[in-house]
């Protein structure tokens, strides 16, 4: 998994409110069995036609926004499906973190495991990064994990509360199969145990 | 000793180790794997030289991807990404000695109905599944919720997940259902009460007695959608009708250990006094049947009511509204009852068990659905099927005008050849009605199954009082 240290990058506005893992990632493009590629798909039906031209209005089509890294969103962001495929071509269009004042819960997890930083943030401070976001390519925002905060292009900074342990594996690139398994003595024993109290699982 | 949830029980169980912080391993009982979130995580598995912890656990079926009409043996009813998929399940399912339900077993079928059926879900168990709507088992009383694929790789791996505990919700719905009313309007009225973020953060516990009244297939349907709502798990207490419904399943346990299961499953309640974070209380006679009219599960409404403008909303719901209204094409005002239906579905992991069945068939009796309509059944699972077929459900279903299909999950996310045509409009027993979920540009409508049924017979969303009425 890629480190994630410190970004600053340009953010594009998506202020909808539940923005769903169907509309990130439409269902026809579940069908790899790969976790590259998926950037050319994000979004896709609101991205594109259905003939494959670009939709204008839509932002990540918008010359100040085509290689965003940032994206600050609506409410409940990353809703609906648990598709991992969501932060995968979230990330292969080269989306490292999201900002939103709620994001569903297993879309949040989805991202610490591929390298994208979620960040919840209160209502008025998502209205001021969005504000920031609209400035379009001269607003270029910062987003540092170290420090937990996110500034913006006029150096306005806000903190951001994030798990200790999640910061931890997303800073150094962390595989948590790799840290789990260094507590096998720990599984085996509650394996014993649980065999005698609930022979029957 | 503190008063606990039926949540804090089952969570306490599994905790294999705890940190300071506060971030738990917890142990898995069961997981279920289908062919779209895993592939990745069994090429994670092979590119680390790891072994799958416990395969004996571990239940794999095939359901998002597969055609699920008659000919589908035939390999070439899938296209052909599909199909690597399939194949790709097949392969690893056998490599790594899973418990595995292929596409030709009559008990294959959706994920969250096969493992109900066969046993593998009971009681205070851990589940998890790549899929959000793994939330179904909490119906038993099992902590149950989806996962993405690295967590599956970790699963697979480890036998546990890295947790930290969700807060307390109970949602009591008190009193008893008006006829007509169903477990799916109960699901979809608390989403419409909560909304779709309600539940982020927490795991709901459905009490109150017209929960207890439900059967067990009403109490998977409710505890379902609790991810519509936000909630990573919805949990039921296990009583009387969870035990006869597990009693005998072909993993459920026999003879003494089932004796010993039974003592420890009547442990799992919540304790007078325990703490909830949120709480909510519906009537149960204040709900009606509902449908949705937007893009997002907490657009419900009843039946009788009508399209709302996007003026209607507060925040950054009014522009969201807004878009609904357009790509559902619905004119704020317009009553629900006159909006017009081109297709119907009924099945999903949301409704496709036998009472949905009984109940769908028990309006269609008799009847044939409109002209130009297109309607389909696509049972949970192959003996959801053979019992529908048994019962003489199928034939009402084939009589009334349609398709009686093979299980699998269809077109509730129309991975599958089953897909809507843009701006074509479905009266849906599914979960989701995203845009684009059912096919670009197709407009969802979710209901209960007997409601589906009706908009069949009319050709409109439909009152299933005022139709037992007019058809009695």
């Amino acid at each position: 998994m890629d480190k994630f240290t410190k970004i600053t990058g340009v953010a594009a506005p998506m202020p909808l409110v539940n923005i769903d893992t169907d509309m990130i990632i439409p269902k026809q493009f579940l069908k790899t069995i790969k976790r590259s590629g998926l950037g050319a798909n994000l979004f896709d039906e609101m991205r594109f036609n259905q003939d494959g031209t670009e939709i204008e209005s839509f932002v990540l089509n918008q010359p100040a926004y085509r290689k965003a890294e940032i994206i600050v969103a609506g409410d409940n962001f990353g809703c609906g499906s648990s598709r991992e495929h969501a932060p995968w071509a979230l990330l292969d269009f080269g989306i490292r973190s999201v900002i939103a004042t709620s994001f569903a819960d297993i879309f949040y997890n989805n991202c610490f495991k591929n390298g994208i930083l979620p960040i919840v943030m209160p209502q008025e401070v998502v209205d001021t990064l969005m504000d920031d976001a609209r400035r379009g390519e001269n607003a270029r925002m910062t987003v540092d994990l170290e420090n937990q905060t996110v500034t913006t292009s006029d150096g306005q900074s806000f903190a951001f509360e994030v798990d200790a342990f999640k910061k931890h594996c997303l800073m150094n690139g962390l595989d948590d199969i790799g840290l789990t398994m260094e507590k096998a003595a720990n599984i085996d024993s509650y394996e014993s145990k649980a065999a005698a109290l609930r022979p029957w699982v | 000793m503190t008063a606990r949830t039926l949540y804090d029980k089952i969570w306490d169980d599994h905790v294999v180790d705890q940190a300071e912080d506060g971030t738990c391993l917890l142990y898995i009982d069961r997981h279920l794997v289908h062919e779209v979130t895993s592939p990745q995580a069994f090429e994670g598995l092979r590119m680390t030289g790891r072994k799958v912890r416990a395969p004996e656990k571990t239940i794999a079926v095939p359901d998002h991807n597969v055609p699920t009409t008659l000919d589908r043996a035939n390999a070439k009813t899938m296209t052909e990404d599909s199909r690597i998929q399939v194949e790709a399940l097949d392969k690893n399912a056998t490599e790594f000695g899973l418990h595995y339900y292929p596409v030709s077993d009559v008990r294959q079928g959706i994920v969250h109905i096969v493992g109900p059926e066969q046993g593998w879900t009971l009681p205070g168990m851990t589940v998890v599944c790549g899929d959000s709507h793994t939330a179904t088992h909490g119906a038993f009383g099992s902590l149950a919720h989806g996962i993405g694929t690295s967590e599956v790789e970790h699963v697979l791996a480890t036998q546990t997940l890295i947790q930290r505990k969700a807060k307390n919700f109970k949602v009591e719905i008190t009193g008893s259902l008006r006829p007509g009313v169903t477990a799916k309007d109960i699901t979809l009225s608390v989403i419409g009460e909560t909304g779709t973020a309600g539940g982020t953060g927490y795991v709901i516990e459905y009490c109150g007695q017209a929960i207890r009244e439900l059967s067990m297939e009403g109490r998977m349907t409710v505890c379902n959608m609790a991810i519509e709502g936000g909630a990573r798990a919805g949990l039921i207490a296990p009583d009387e009708k969870t035990f006869a419904y597990c009693m005998g399943r072909p993993h459920a346990p026999k003879g003494a250990a089932w004796e010993a299961a039974l003592a420890y499953w009547k442990t799992l309640f919540t304790d007078e006094g325990a703490h909830f974070d949120k709480v909510i209380t519906i009537k149960g006679e204040d709900i009606a049947p509902v449908v949705t009219w937007g893009t997002s599960p907490e657009d419900v409404l009843p039946i009788t009511a009508t399209v709302p403008a996007a003026s209607d909303f507060k925040g950054g719901k009014v522009e969201a509204a807004q878009r609904s209204l357009d790509y559902m094409g619905l004119t704020p005002g317009m009553k629900l009852t006159d909006i017009k239906i081109d297709t119907v579905f009924i099945g999903s992991c949301t409704n496709g068990r036998i009472e949905d069945l009984r109940a769908a068939a028990a309006v269609l009796k008799g009847k044939k659905i409109k002209d130009g309509m297109r309607a389909m059944v696509v049972p949970g699972s192959g003996l959801v099927r053979a019992q529908a077929e048994e019962e003489g459900l199928a034939q009402i279903f084939m009589d009334a005008g349609f398709e009686w299909r093979l299980a699998g999950c269809s077109m509730c996310l129309a991975m599958n050849p089953d897909q809507l045509a843009p701006g074509e409009r479905c009266a849906a027993t599914s979960n989701r009605n995203f845009e684009g979920r059912q096919g670009r540009g197709g407009r969802t409508h979710l209901l209960s199954p007997a409601m589906a049924a009706a908009a069949a017979i009319t050709g409109h969303l439909t009152d299933i009082r005022d139709f037992a009425i007019e058809h009695a």
